[in-house]
């Protein structure tokens, strides 16, 4: 790790430099004021500032200074059957830096079966080499058993991870049944993390594929047929569930469809502890383009969930989140080219999945919220990277403009109207999701750490300049409630006299279930028919013992006890 | 209808002559109700009703009858269709134990509440054959029932043999609805995509499906929890299920059923979250129906932590009665706007000495309340005498609703010329205070114990003959028939048939640009997906470790591969060339 060590000193080159006659616009408030940055942190924030001679001067001239964006969720560089998404670290940082994000969050992805630990230094190898902006990780849990137990609690203590996502989808692959889930959302709310879902009925989806290709759809169409947005609510609504039993933090990834978004915002209003993450694509185009005539533009909407055939999702996901129902925004920036994602051109359920969106992510919210008059000017800077450094537990040192946090600071320009299209992002993707939109809103300069990335149209890039930001357990932004209601669920038992009355004899077995793991589904093991060796072995006065949970089955049940010890009470005076 | 049932018709065929004397045996093929207000589902309206050979003969006023007719003087009392309670569990087998009320004695608590028909669940266990199971409870229901009834048949388990099953029973059994269930992880569990086989199943024999929804992953996990923290009394119960487990239940269930397509009807929905979703749900126009119970419309959860562990355990029934008091009001109001349709009992009581099986553990408490006699005053107490409901909303919830979801409409669930002759002459204003004392049930614990209800039956007609009277009841063992019921009724499947259209793939030209050379591992399978989805199994790392060793691969030259399928690159593809793929 002597690399990162070299990345974690602070760049001699840092510039100093003054942005004069900004006015700063925080999550909380915006003000006209000064600010100084020194070292790759911002050292003074007011009015006739004192600074040293020489330093380079920007004039704002009243235009807005925000917190540079932090993009939650993306997908660089990512492996897949070989190949890998055609944006890479250095290029996708790029195009974060242009759209005025400057700071990604990576998911790293381990192959079920492989280590978490060695994925994450695979991805923190890659990073460390290219990336142009800072940038932290998330980690994807794939599958579930002891040895990935310890891995998770190593990268939360050790290596700065606190958020790891959960699949609700890709049954056989990633998907986790619900007492995985709900061992996972234990586990990780002992130990301060984020649970992050992606939220889809898996099992629904299989047999929904499965249905369309026997019926003739191999098209992209066929991806958002076997993919109906109430699929997506439907784990939601189980994702929350599972987390308000285990008073565990969610985070749901990609919120796609009106009816998730709902599903989220009731939670809210009943008090669970859970964000949404819309993402560029669901908040700037639908999934009418899935039926496009043309395979390729039709390939390269595909996403899961997949964008919503409703062309009014995009406004009604903007409302909520401008209302702080939907609390961060994502791109899950993954591109594949067209020729990767022709893999599935004879199977939609082949196509390689991901849209771009992490440059067009911060104008394509000011244009549809903060133009609309949705959305506020600080809503806006909450939503794009406030919000998320609180989550992550990286506020105040990112997603605010104050005296010592980092120096990633964005102007604004508010005025300017620009057309997006594939021949001039930054991406290497082929097809851009947007394309031909006209956005309001853009950055004028872009600064990072301190230096100026952007400027009159002209990206200054250095790869490998981008620093790993651990990120600490406990948030506090998602585990303050958590930890009092931890404290009020102390469950009691009732303190009753023993039950004296008769029992009525039963049956050792429970009606003969010879084959329990046979019916179940298939992916169960006997492990699970642990009550009814129970129930034969309850019969043995050998066993009997105070109940020990843990060990279901010895539990000594049903024994019929004539003389109590501790003496009799009348408790069952009948009627 | 069954054997036993005709020949017991056709003696009192032969002996006409004997009507008009006080003993009901002979008594009353024919039968006349005569000033009353005649009250179903749509509508209400005076008039007399003329009753012979068990079926409803002439409505109307100023009827013709022939003479020596027993007539009934109702001066001016309700005359509702009798009550239908959609879920009885009088034969459920508990580690080997009987409920206490079997088909005579629940019958006959049903007959004393105004309830003329019931519908029980057959329950197999997993391994039984269903139709083995149904030919028991019908031979059982046969021999004792006192008023009609049918039977739901419930699915232990899926497999290939159960699917043949199926189609016996709904074609040849008279059999038209079935319940999965979402809970008893191990035991009756289904998995999601077990649940979208069997609904696809169901759905193309027309059968209505029953969900008995619970996340039963979830509960498992609290129970062990529970148990842990050392609680093992009955208030362990609701406090391993709670009421959002429930909820996210129905949720699954019911968007399992709009991906189906397919009718879904929530048995025993005990919570306001439940019920929310479902009256969410039939918003959007989903096909769904809820059925509230007796216990969860008049009585709440609070119980479970009573000192007296034989009145807890009592209480003690899945999903469990929820904690919070308002429920039952909540539950009536949405029982009156048509939000949820049908109210059942789920009747299944088990003495307090098998209660008692789970006194040191919850888990082992049978589960089942009490509910079948006082299902039809709880209703007119609660939600009538509220002002909630009107009188006609009554008829429905108790009786005709039931009916058209279960195919029996019009034969039962309304007062017409040609219907069975199961009728209730119903008193608004009888007060009664229910107690285990007094009541049908063979039961030592009635969980409405002390609640006052007003309401009731005067006299309740089965099949043409008076069986309960001023408070007796005067009824035979066997008289009730088995009703069978056709697949596709109308009120589940009208809608659905309409929505059954097929989806169209669209026309392209075909992709002709380059593909990229893809590893053949298809994406969704994995060549172990048992070691995986389990969490205490342990990963074999040689097989997931392909994608790895074709990485190293992938840096060879592709083209020297050895000939491969799909990925290749295609540069004259055949059909000549197309034009879709412009970039830019």
């Amino acid at each position: 790790m002597s690399y990162q060590g070299k990345k974690n000193i602070p760049k001699i080159t840092s510039d100093r430099l003054l942005i004069k006659g900004g006015r700063i616009v925080n999550d909380d408030q915006s003000f006209h004021a000064d600010i100084y940055l020194e070292d790759g942190v911002i050292k003074q924030i007011g009015d006739n500032l004192i600074v040293p001679g020489g330093v380079k001067t920007i004039e704002a001239n009243g235009k807005m200074v925000i917190p540079g964006g932090i993009d939650i969720h993306t997908h660089f560089q990512m492996p897949y059957r070989g190949t890998t998404t055609v944006d890479d670290f250095a290029q996708g940082s790029k195009a974060a830096l242009a759209g005025g994000t400057t700071m990604i969050v990576d998911h790293v992805i381990p192959e079920p079966g492989s280590s978490l630990m060695e994925a994450y230094d695979q991805w923190r190898q890659w990073a460390d080499e290219k990336a142009c902006c800072d940038y932290s990780l998330h980690v994807d849990i794939t599958h579930w058993n002891d040895s990935i137990k310890q891995e998770v609690d190593n990268l939360i203590k050790e290596k700065g991870v606190n958020s790891f996502q959960v699949y609700m989808a890709y049954k056989d692959y990633y998907q986790m049944s619900n007492s995985e889930l709900y061992e996972i959302f234990t586990f990780l709310a002992e130990r301060g993390g984020i649970v992050q879902v992606h939220a889809e009925n898996g099992e629904i989806i299989a047999e929904e594929q499965a249905r369309m290709l026997q019926m003739g759809i191999t098209g992209p169409e066929g991806h958002v047929l076997s993919r109906p947005e109430e699929l997506e609510a439907e784990a939601v609504f189980r994702a929350i569930t599972i987390a308000s039993q285990t008073n565990c933090p969610l985070y749901v990834t990609r919120v796609m469809s009106k009816s998730a978004a709902d599903i989220i915002s009731q939670a809210r209003k009943r008090g669970n502890v859970v964000f949404g993450e819309p993402i560029t694509a669901s908040l700037g185009t639908d999934g009418t383009h899935y039926w496009s005539k043309n395979w390729a533009k039709a390939a390269s909407f595909v996403t899961s969930p997949p964008l919503s055939p409703d062309p009014t999702t995009p406004d009604y996901l903007n409302t909520l989140l401008s209302s702080g129902d939907l609390s961060v925004t994502g791109s899950a920036h993954c591109t594949f080219s067209v020729s990767q994602k022709a893999i599935g051109k004879d199977d939609f359920t082949q196509i390689p999945e991901g849209v771009n969106g992490v440059e067009e992510r911060m104008t394509l919210i000011w244009d549809k919220a903060v133009t609309t008059g949705k959305m506020d000017e600080n809503m806006f800077v909450a939503v794009t990277s406030t919000n998320a450094a609180k989550i992550l537990n990286l506020y105040p040192r990112k997603g605010r403009i104050a005296v010592g946090s980092d120096a990633d600071l964005v102007i604004w320009d508010t005025d300017s109207l620009r057309t997006i299209t594939a021949k001039t992002h930054n991406s290497v993707a082929e097809y851009n999701v947007f394309e031909g939109m006209e956005l309001r809103g853009a950055p004028l300069v872009v600064i990072c750490q301190g230096k100026i990335v952007l400027e009159d149209g002209n990206m200054h890039v250095t790869s490998g300049v981008g620093r790993f930001i651990p990120c600490a357990p406990y948030p506090d932004y998602a585990y303050k409630r958590v930890k009092a209601r931890k404290q009020l669920a102390v469950l009691r038992a009732v303190p009753r006299g023993m039950y004296d009355g008769p029992v009525s004899e039963f049956s050792m077995s429970r009606g003969g279930t010879p084959s329990a793991s046979a019916r179940t589904s298939p992916t169960k093991q006997p492990v699970r028919n642990l009550h009814q060796s129970g129930f034969s072995l309850a019969g043995n006065p050998a066993l009997c013992g105070p109940p020990t949970p843990d060990d279901i089955p010895i539990r000594p049940a049903g024994r019929r006890i004539v003389v109590p010890p501790g003496g009799r009470s009348n408790i069952t005076s009948l009627s | 209808m069954h054997p036993s049932a005709k020949a017991f018709c056709n003696i009192q065929l032969t002996y006409p002559s004997m009507v008009v004397t006080e003993n009901w045996q002979q008594t009353s093929e024919r039968l006349l109700i005569k000033g009353g207000r005649v009250v179903n589902d749509d509508q209400s309206f005076f008039a007399d009703v003329y009753i012979e050979d068990g079926l409803i003969k002439q409505v109307g006023e100023n009827l013709v009858v022939p003479g020596g007719v027993k007539v009934i003087e109702v001066n001016g009392h309700m005359v509702i269709p009798g009550g239908i309670d959609v879920n009885t569990c009088l034969m459920k087998p508990y580690l080997g134990t009987n409920p206490v009320d079997d088909f005579l004695q629940g019958t006959k608590a049903a007959l004393a509440g105004g309830t003329t028909m019931i519908i029980d669940h057959v329950t197999p266990q997993p391994g039984d054959s269903l139709l083995d199971a149904f030919e028991c409870w019908q031979e059982a229901a046969d021999k004792k029932a006192c008023c009609d009834y049918s039977l739901h048949v419930d699915i232990p388990q899926w497999n290939e043999t159960v699917k043949d099953e199926l189609e016996l029973l709904v074609h040849e059994k008279g059999i038209n609805s079935f319940q999965v269930y979402m809970a008893y992880k191990d035991v009756y569990q289904m998995s999601d995509s077990e649940l979208y086989e069997a609904f696809s199943f169901l759905k193309q024999l027309g059968a209505v499906v029953l969900v008995h929804a619970e996340n039963g992953d979830l509960i498992a996990q609290e129970q062990r929890k529970i148990l842990g923290m050392g609680i093992t009394g009955p208030e362990g119960h609701p406090l391993s299920r709670p009421e959002e487990l429930e909820a996210e239940a129905v949720f699954r269930a019911i968007t399992l059923g709009n991906r189906v397509n397919c009718p879904v009807y929530i048995t025993k929905v005990m919570s306001k979250s439940a019920a929310d979703t479902i009256t969410q749900a039939r918003r959007k126009g989903s096909v769904v129906f809820g059925e509230p119970i007796t216990a969860s419309l008049a009585t709440d959860g609070s119980h479970y932590w009573s000192k007296n562990w034989a009145k807890a355990a009592a209480y003690v029934t899945s999903p469990p009665l929820s904690p919070d008091p308002t429920t039952p009001d909540h539950l009536h109001t949405l029982l009156a706007c048509g939000d949820l349709q049908v109210v059942g009992s789920a009747h299944c009581t088990y003495s307090t000495s098998q209660k008692a099986i789970g006194k040191d553990d919850f888990t082992l408490i049978p589960e089942g309340t009490n509910g079948v006699e006082e299902r039809m005053g709880f209703v007119w107490d609660k939600a009538v005498a509220m002002g909630k409901m009107d009188e006609n909303q009554f008829v429905a919830v108790t009786s005709t609703n039931a009916a058209k979801i279960f195919n029996l409409y019009p034969r039962k669930g309304r007062i017409a010329v040609g219907s069975d002759a199961d009728i209730v002459i119903w008193d608004p204003n009888s007060v009664k205070t229910i107690s285990a004392k007094n009541q049908q049930s063979a039961s030592e614990y009635n969980i409405f114990e002390g609640l006052e209800c007003r309401g009731g039956p005067v006299l309740v007609l089965s099949q043409g003959q008076v069986v309960y009277e001023e408070g007796k009841l005067q009824v035979q063992q066997g008289t009730g028939r088995f009703i069978p019921r056709k697949h596709f009724p109308d009120h589940a499947y009208q809608r659905v048939m309409f929505r059954n259209q097929g989806k169209e793939a669209v026309t392209r030209g075909m992709y002709d640009g380059p593909v990229y050379d893809v590893v053949p591992t298809p994406k969704y399978i994995t060549p172990a997906p048992s070691a995986k989805s389990s969490p205490t199994s342990h990963q074999p790392p040689p097989i997931r470790n392909l994608h790895q060793s074709n990485f190293s691969l992938s840096g060879a030259q592709t083209d020297d591969n050895v000939p491969r399928r799909s990925g290749h690159r295609i540069v004259g593809p055949p059909g000549g060339r197309s034009n879709i793929t412009s970039l830019g």
